[in-house]
């Protein structure tokens, strides 16, 4: 069949909210896209948001307005997020909320049958709109739903199972592709493209343990930051003050149990004491979310106080009644009992802040365009939007906005760009070739170190010095060990040399680029010497006392 | 509880290798789940008879049963291994691939066919565009509740693993894209092709290949009560299969 070569080519990595939206604008426009994923998109990172997305629909009475809605936004990211970005944000929620709604996905509804809106932590009306409490997935599901329908249309080739390994650039330095490795065949291609968008998600797993899912590893924004990319930001890291602490992973209780009343709490002389009630009246539990990990922190770390003594507090909904909180947080609840065993309708839950988010990323203009020619970046793995911290609630909308944003910009850049000369066969063969020799490489690695082992490492690294609270020696003493670590990579043994699914050798290949993406966040920590939204940095004051660094706004609280 | 617990896991070198049985050691700890005792296999890949062997292939994302990518058949039972707490099940421990599907390696399998019965069933809303139009409609707050629980189906494939009428032997798509069905014919917006999904599913391999054995609802990790809407649909189906006799 002849190819309408007319159709512009789209490469999207990543098929989270983002990803999956920008593939439907461009999809609208006439164009085609090329979804690489490393998963069928249906089971992207973006199911695991709870709580909701913040949207100005004012329909509960409380005259709430976007302009509030804006100026939460900039003063929980501590004015380091781009106003005017933030801006277009804002204005467009409302009416992603209703094309999410016509598309189907089933927010929770009032009596009435309209949309029922939330509280959530940062602002101070009820602005919040969601699907029990799985609002990510149901939003996903319903891109997800949509893309399937443009892939019936002939518009859409999804590559699942494929990972991004990096792009191609042509003599003039612009992005004209990308070299992905099926993960079960092991087979690595070359692709053209006219632009590519990546929209790969947060780099959690940096830290080992988190909220994220074992695939946020950050691979593909540290790959292009190897290539050129710029990242600006990589320092804000959002560490989300309720999640269940675990070995495998830290599952995370939505900002939603506060949000529908929960309250945070811990023992002090024999009675319950609600540290964040007394320590911030005016938003009480539902402070922002880098405060509340600090008090939590700080009660159980510095005072003492966590319950039997370990880093944990309570998080007690059982004075709620138990139909209200099935109706409005069933999901988690139900999550909470399997995971722990125990029924948060009746008794506390234990929670401890984890890594949640990456407010940093790669840098991004207004309109998603990195600083390389035909590369874009939309979604958690960009810097907009967020600033030094994010609202809880605002990452569903960061992802759908920048989605919508960066989707038509790239079909203008496919369009209209400057793109420079053509990738030849032979320029195409060239880069696969390169990916496919580092790869051999690595399956014949004979050293003696694990690379699980070694990740498991990087996590505790992470965590003991660029969490929480964080300091000048401690961040050169982490630079140190990375650089360690990084030469400990070259020790590593393959016990799997198998060409189907070899998942050991594609994970020795992610984590280089991890433990270089841990060196950018520590790195970025250093030299941020001020404590802004989730970057906290304690100072020794005449050569003892401890305290923040504070920023300019933080102490408004 | 004793310091170990065995796993018995069948693995399997590629989609056509035979399978054999492995049996790994994994120190215990509270709240062990199956993912996470796969995890510590990958940092020391050493068989109960001291073999270094390649670590065990496995699909996994989230680990809060929202993904639904760990499917496999644990103890004989096909669930999400995330949540599958090893203080709960009997030990020692049988891992292995949900069958029903082609086996790419060890308990990786191939659920393509599933997004592809999604296609069959027209699985979404007939959108005009992305684009601002004006309000969605209201909606019935108990239809969409209804809508809710059935849009948490993660496509794992347990009822189909669970189905006796999923396999060679039919063409049967299974529960959990049929059910897919009755959710979009709820939407004020999917209700209008709600005659194109019911005419799909009287086609070859549609909700006629129900058996009835209401397996898929014994074994739903997300309590989607399969058998009530496979019924709804069957009488849905039904009406249709007048309508489309009778011109009306």
């Amino acid at each position: 069949m002849a190819k309408d070569m007319s159709k512009k080519k789209i490469a999207i990595v990543g098929g989270g909210i983002s990803g999956l939206l920008a593939t439907i604008k461009v999809c609208e426009l006439g164009g085609e896209v090329d979804l690489f994923s490393y998963c069928p998109v249906k089971r992207s990172h973006s199911l695991c948001a709870q709580g909701g997305i913040n949207a100005c629909m004012d329909t509960k009475g409380e005259h709430d307005s976007i302009y509030e809605h804006f100026d939460d936004t900039v003063y929980g990211g501590d004015f380091l997020a781009d106003q005017i970005a933030v801006k277009g944000m804002v204005e467009a929620a409302p009416k992603l909320i209703k094309m999410f709604d016509r598309m189907g996905v089933p927010f929770t509804r009032t009596s009435e049958g309209v949309l029922d809106l939330r509280n959530f932590g940062g602002q101070k009306h009820k602005r919040t709109c969601f699907a029990g409490s799985t609002t990510g997935q149901q939003i996903l599901y319903a891109l997800d739903e949509q893309v399937r329908r443009w892939e019936v249309k002939g518009s859409v080739h999804k590559f699942e199972f494929w990972e991004f390994i990096k792009i191609i650039k042509n003599r003039e330095g612009i992005c004209r592709g990308l070299v992905a490795q099926n993960m079960n065949t092991m087979e690595i291609r070359a692709f053209r493209a006219d632009t590519v968008i990546l929209a790969t998600g947060g780099p959690g797993q940096v830290f080992g343990r988190c909220t994220a899912s074992t695939i946020c590893n950050g691979s593909a924004v540290s790959a292009v930051y190897q290539q050129g990319a710029e990242i600006a930001n990589p320092e804000f890291i959002q560490i989300h003050p309720t999640a269940i602490p675990g070995s495998d992973k830290n599952r995370l209780m939505s900002e939603a149990c506060r949000g529908e009343g929960g309250r945070v709490w811990v023992y002090k002389d024999g009675k319950p004491w609600y540290f964040l009630e007394e320590m911030y009246p005016a938003y009480g539990n539902l402070v922002p979310r880098d405060v509340a990990s600090r008090a939590i922190y700080k009660v159980c770390v510095h005072m003492g106080l966590g319950i039997n003594g370990e880093n944990r507090v309570y998080l007690d909904l059982s004075h709620i009644d138990s139909g209200y909180l099935e109706r409005k947080l069933g999901g988690i609840l139900e999550m909470y009992s399997e995971f722990v065993g125990q029924d948060p309708r009746k008794v506390p839950m234990e929670i401890f802040p984890s890594v949640h988010y990456s407010m940093g990323g790669i840098w991004v203009d207004r309109v998603h365009n990195t600083n390389i020619p035909g590369l874009m970046a939309s979604g958690e793995c960009d810097y907009q939007y967020h600033g030094a911290n994010r609202l809880g609630a605002n990452s569903l909308l960061s992802a759908a906005y920048s989605g919508t944003v960066s989707g038509p910009e790239a079909m203008k850049w496919a369009k209209t760009g400057n793109k420079g000369s053509e990738l030849s066969d032979a320029d195409l063969e060239a880069a696969r070739r390169e990916v496919q020799n580092e790869y051999d490489k690595i399956l014949t690695m004979n050293g003696s170190e694990n690379a699980h082992k070694l990740h498991h490492e990087m996590g505790d690294l992470m965590y003991k010095y660029v969490a929480i609270e964080r300091d000048n020696n401690g961040l050169d003493a982490c630079l140190v060990e990375l650089k360690k670590l990084l030469k400990r990579w070259n020790d590593i043994g393959i016990t799997d040399h198998s060409p189907v699914a070899n998942q050991e050798a594609m994970f020795v290949r992610q984590l280089r680029n991890m433990i270089l993406y841990a060196m950018a966040i520590t790195k970025g920590a250093r030299m941020r010497d001020e404590s802004r939204g989730a970057h906290a940095k304690i100072v020794l004051e005449n050569g003892k006392q401890k305290r923040y660094l504070w920023g300019a706004t933080t102490n408004a609280l | 509880m004793p310091d170990k617990v065995r796993f018995i896991i069948e693995r399997q070198d590629g989609p056509n290798e035979k399978p054999y049985n492995q049996e790994f050691d994994v120190d215990y700890r509270p709240g062990l789940n199956v993912v996470a005792a796969l995890m510590e296999i990958q940092k020391n890949p050493v068989t109960v008879d001291g073999k270094r062997v390649p670590p065990v292939t496995w699909e996994c994302n989230c680990l809060e049963k929202v993904c639904g990518a760990c499917m496999m058949v644990i103890n004989g039972r096909a669930r999400q291994a995330c949540c599958a707490l090893v203080d709960e099940i009997k030990k020692p421990i049988h891992l292995q691939p949900a069958r029903t599907f082609p086996v790419i390696r060890d308990l990786l399998i191939d659920r393509s066919v599933m997004f592809e019965s999604l296609k069959k069933i027209q699985g979404w809303v007939e959108l005009d565009g992305s684009w601002d139009v004006k309000d969605a409609p209201i909606q019935n707050p108990y239809t969409a509740q209804t809508a809710y629980e059935i849009s948490h189906c993660m496509t794992c494939g347990c009822c189909l693993e669970a189905c006796p009428n999923v396999g060679p032997q039919s063409d049967f798509i299974g529960p959990a894209p049929t059910v897919q069905a009755y959710l979009f014919n709820l939407h004020p917006l999917g209700k209008f092709d709600a005659p194109k999904r019911l005419n799909a599913l009287m086609e070859k391999g549609g909700i006629t290949s129900c058996g009835n054995s209401q397996n898929c609802v014994e074994v739903c990790p997300k309590s989607i009560k399969l058998t009530t809407y496979l019924a709804q649909l069957n009488r849905d189906v039904n009406k249709q299969a007048l309508k489309n006799m009778f011109n009306f």
